[in-house]
């Protein structure tokens, strides 16, 4: 929506007096919304009439703002470029003060102030890298900084806010349940369908609980869990902390002697690391009767069957190591996504920036230590 | 210029409440063009909660407020356009976008309300950040401010359009005393020198004995009005203990 036409509109008359001088009389509303043809009628006036001398009359002027005055001044400059004397006469007592207001050296002069200067690619590549080791290292100081907090709370678990610690265990556990089961169920369904149809080749569909039940317990169950937490909290984390940062509600509490990691990072990574291995182990059983719908409707299993040959499929062993597994994405995806909110500086944007780090942080980190397990069952196993 | 005695906002009747809790009830007064204009009141008493009122960001429980002849709760088009360009606000911290240096945050609102080339917006941006005294800080990002720069560098937003009236919330909380002694300076400079119209929320006695040509009073109990004037002539003779103990910085009650 554009500033509106004013009623008054700006007029512009001139006449010639004696010889080459210009007398322009402006009447009416001499504002912002009338600048723009203002501007151009001073323009083609300069250029048509060519004057060796200008006066401006004021008397007719009804209202005049900044902008209006900036745009005499304007003329006035323009005017001396060509050394043509220019005069103003009737000046309103509004029109004078907002002249003596305007400081016209700073306004008029041409000289932009310096731009930033922009870095070349050579410094680009150099502060790149530095970001990369600042990053590096500032992730490492707060791990340390945790594992200190996390030790010191199983010493003292009198000292860890638990009152937080349980508003977290809600907010990333009990209030994510829903997603996890819905998503889990739907990944099962899809598995025991998908394996289904090359089973079936074979006469081989009672083998359909085996691979949805391997699959979720040792792989799928802890993955899909991790990334929904990422998703869901380590986000939340990034942006709440950050938030705070922000507000320097962060400078607060360290100036009150408390430590930052331990008032806010500390409650929300044992929250996750409660809740992420009992979500984990929701996912696997909603996973399983996902196959197991699909095995009693699709396939003529009993579901007495089905879950027989789930159970044989599953040691316990691989529970264990599941469990084990997502308490370790529970410290990466609760850490990182603190971590990443106590990185957050200046305002808004920054927020947002850390936030979504977070989560891509988050998820880097799982598949990687995911990896990192497989491996290294593969060799224990 | 002389405050006039041609109203510009007309507060009438006006009943503020959030929900059920009425802050204020029945409260008419009248702003002259070209005053500034000082509300007063102990913390809570819905102070700000007025100013918001008066410029459109709340919508009243009963009555109305006028700018211009124009309702601030209206819904037609055309009108909220008038009152945007009419109306500047300075907020507390001077809420600039994080995001824009402080040529970019003065612009934007001359960019989207009007059609004028770059280069004049350009001038203008120059013309406004001088005016406030931050000409040569166009490329600086808000957070490379100090305090007090990042009011006026918002006075200066506020004013991108040449609005007619400006309203402040508590400009000089959190500024030291000469930043906040250069701050009114700076404000009356505008009002006298532009003629714009002032309505101001402060605490500070010396900010008020300073800048206002008049103030009103809002008191938590009654709430409502208890006094409307020149605050020398209230400090001297006022009969109510309330405007008294406010000027006097006596704590309630003793
Ligand atoms: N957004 C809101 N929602 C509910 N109550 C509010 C809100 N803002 C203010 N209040 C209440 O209105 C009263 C007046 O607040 P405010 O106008 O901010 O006071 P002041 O600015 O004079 O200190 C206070 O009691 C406050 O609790
Ligand atoms: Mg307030």
């Amino acid at each position: 929506m554009k500033l509106e036409n004013p009623i008054d509109d700006c007029q512009v008359s001139c006449a010639e007096k004696d010889g080459n001088d210009l007398l322009l009389s402006i009447s009416g509303s001499l504002s912002l919304p009338n600048l723009l043809s203002v501007k151009s009628r001073f323009q083609s006036i300069m250029s048509e009439r060519n004057p060796g001398k200008i006066t401006l009359d004021l008397a007719d002027i009804t209202y005049v703002d900044s902008a209006g005055v900036l745009s005499l001044l304007q003329l006035e400059l323009n005017a001396a470029r060509k050394s043509i004397p220019v005069y103003f006469v009737n000046v309103s007592a509004e029109a004078r003060n907002i002249m003596d207001l305007i400081d016209r050296s700073t306004v008029l002069d041409k000289s932009t102030p310096v731009e930033k200067n922009e870095l070349t690619p050579f410094e680009q590549v150099g502060e790149a890298s530095l970001k990369v080791a600042e990053d590096f290292t500032s992730i490492t100081i707060f791990l340390g900084d945790l594992l200190l907090a996390l030790s010191q709370a199983l010493l003292h678990p009198a000292g860890i806010r638990w009152k937080d610690f349980f508003f977290y265990v809600k907010r990333a556990g009990v209030d994510g349940l829903p997603i996890v089961a819905l998503l889990s169920f739907l990944l099962g369904l899809i598995i025991a369908f998908m394996s289904s149809l090359q089973l079936k080749q074979f006469g081989a569909n009672v083998y359909v609980a085996s691979l949805v039940g391997f699959g979720m317990v040792r792989e799928l169950g802890p993955i899909l869990t991790a990334i929904i937490i990422a998703g869901r909290s380590g986000s939340a984390f990034a942006a709440e902390i950050g938030t705070m940062k922000v507000n320097e509600e962060v400078d607060a509490l360290v100036t009150m002697g408390f430590n930052p990691t331990r008032f806010l990072a500390l409650p929300k990574v044992l929250a996750a690391m409660l809740v992420v291995p009992i979500l984990t182990l929701y996912s696997d059983v909603f996973g399983i009767l996902g196959g197991l719908m699909v095995g009693v409707m699709g396939f003529d299993l009993t579901a007495f069957s089905y879950l027989q040959q789930t159970v044989k499929s599953i040691d316990i062993f691989d529970v264990v190591t599941s469990l084990v597994k997502s308490v370790l994405f529970a410290v990466l995806i609760a850490g990182i996504g603190c971590q990443r909110g106590f990185r957050v500086k200046g305002g808004a944007e920054s927020v947002g920036l850390y936030t979504t780090s977070a989560v891509v942080a988050g998820l880097f980190l799982i598949i990687i230590a995911d990896s990192l397990f497989a491996i290294i069952l593969y060799y224990v196993h | 210029m002389k405050p006039g005695t041609r109203s510009i906002i007309d507060v009438d009747n006006l009943t503020a409440s959030y929900g059920e809790n009425v802050i204020f009830r029945d409260v008419s007064f009248q702003v002259f063009k070209g005053e500034i204009l000082v509300i007063l009141g102990g913390s809570g008493c819905g102070k700000s909660t007025l100013l918001k009122h008066m410029f459109g960001l709340n919508r009243p429980a009963s009555g109305r407020v006028l700018i211009n002849g124009i309702d601030v709760s209206t819904n037609d088009e055309n009108e909220l356009a008038h009152l945007r360009r009419n109306i500047g606000v300075l907020f507390q911290s001077g809420a600039l976008f994080g995001s824009m240096t402080l040529a970019e945050n003065v612009s934007l609102p001359l960019e989207t309300y009007t059609d004028l080339p770059l280069e004049m917006i350009e001038r203008i941006v120059r013309m406004k950040l001088s005016l406030v005294g931050l000409a040569g800080y166009e490329n600086y990002l808000p957070s490379e401010l100090s305090g007090g720069m990042k009011k006026r560098a918002g006075l200066a937003r506020a004013m991108a359009l040449d609005p007619t009236v400006l309203f402040f919330d508590e400009p000089s909380a959190g500024l030291d005393p000469i930043t906040s002694a250069g701050l009114d300076n700076l404000m009356k400079k505008i009002n006298r020198g532009l003629g714009t119209t002032m309505v101001v929320v402060t605490h500070e006695l010396d900010s008020i004995f300073s800048i206002a040509d008049r103030v009103i009073m809002l008191d938590k109990d009654s709430k409502s009005i208890i006094a409307t004037g020149d605050p020398r002539d209230l400090k001297e003779s006022s009969q109510d203990p309330r405007v008294r103990n406010f000027f006097l910085r006596n704590p309630e009650g003793k």
